[in-house]
């Protein structure tokens, strides 16, 4: 039964990632991979979100490990950090990473805040 | 681009064919379910090293090293295999959400030290296996080609 509600989760969440990436490049372009930064801050503000406020471990499975985890990605901003080194860009390359990494974890702590506001 | 007549977005969405969506959702479930067997072995545990996330974004960033050398120089016109491999199988595979909960669970633990462990093994990790792949799979096909 969990593994249908992740197959589900991730059957929705990795569309959702290259869709918003194909979005967000439209708008953005792709001189950084602005497209994985965004995915990878609102799939983790949502995973720490459902991580506080979701004791289900049914939902838990369906949203945090299947959506999240499809939706967000980090093979991709693994080799999209490579490009940019290869491309001799070594402090886009350093700020890829520091952004994902910052932009994660306070958008993390916003969601831990929103659970707690919430009542959670 | 200044100076050329951008298309709309819905027009961009439009040039993704529907088949591309489709593998990227079956690759993403695939991805995923390999990535729920590695967290049903390695359980995560409070105030541990999450090895099954850990493993899961590492051997992710070889493989997509890997795919990306066979995806641009040695088979670069099958369509579908980047949108399934690469977004699909290995995007769902790895995980940044996972990644932040696991950093936020253990500074919740107590385990500052652990977190920025984590975080700096995960990130340098995966960095040194896609670039490892990338390297390994040019080496192979280099050699192939001679």
């Amino acid at each position: 039964m969990t593994l249908l509600l992740v197959a589900a989760g991730a059957a929705l969440g990795a569309p959702a990632r290259f869709l918003t990436d194909l979005v967000v490049a439209h708008y953005l372009g792709r001189h950084l991979p602005w497209g994985t930064l965004t995915v990878n801050v609102l799939g983790s503000a949502l995973a720490v979100f459902l991580a506080v406020a979701v004791a289900d471990p049914t939902w838990s499975a369906v949203l945090s490990i299947g959506f999240c985890g499809a939706l967000t990605t980090y093979s991709t901003l693994s080799y999209e950090t490579l490009v940019l080194v290869e491309a001799g860009r070594w402090p886009h390359a350093a700020l890829n990473i520091a952004m994902n990494l910052a932009g994660g974890l306070a958008a993390g702590l916003g969601g831990f805040a929103l659970a707690r506001a919430l009542g959670y | 681009m200044p100076g050329t007549n951008r298309p709309t977005l819905r027009d961009a969405l439009r040039t993704v064919p529907p088949i591309v969506l489709g593998a990227v959702a079956l690759g993403g479930v695939i991805g995923s379910l390999a990535r729920y067997g590695l967290l049903v072995a390695f359980p995560p545990q409070p105030g541990r090293f999450e090895t099954a996330t850990f493993l899961a974004n590492a051997i992710g960033g070889l493989l997509i090293g890997a795919l990306m050398v066979v995806v641009t120089d040695i088979a670069p016109d099958r369509r579908l295999l980047r949108p399934f491999l690469g977004a699909g199988v290995l995007g769902g595979f790895t995980t940044f959400s996972t990644f932040i909960v696991g950093v936020g669970r253990a500074v919740d633990a107590g385990a500052a030290l652990l977190a920025l462990a984590y975080a700096t093994a995960t990130i340098a990790a995966a960095l040194a296996a896609a670039a490892t792949g990338m390297w390994a799979t040019r080496r192979l096909t280099a050699r192939r080609r001679r």
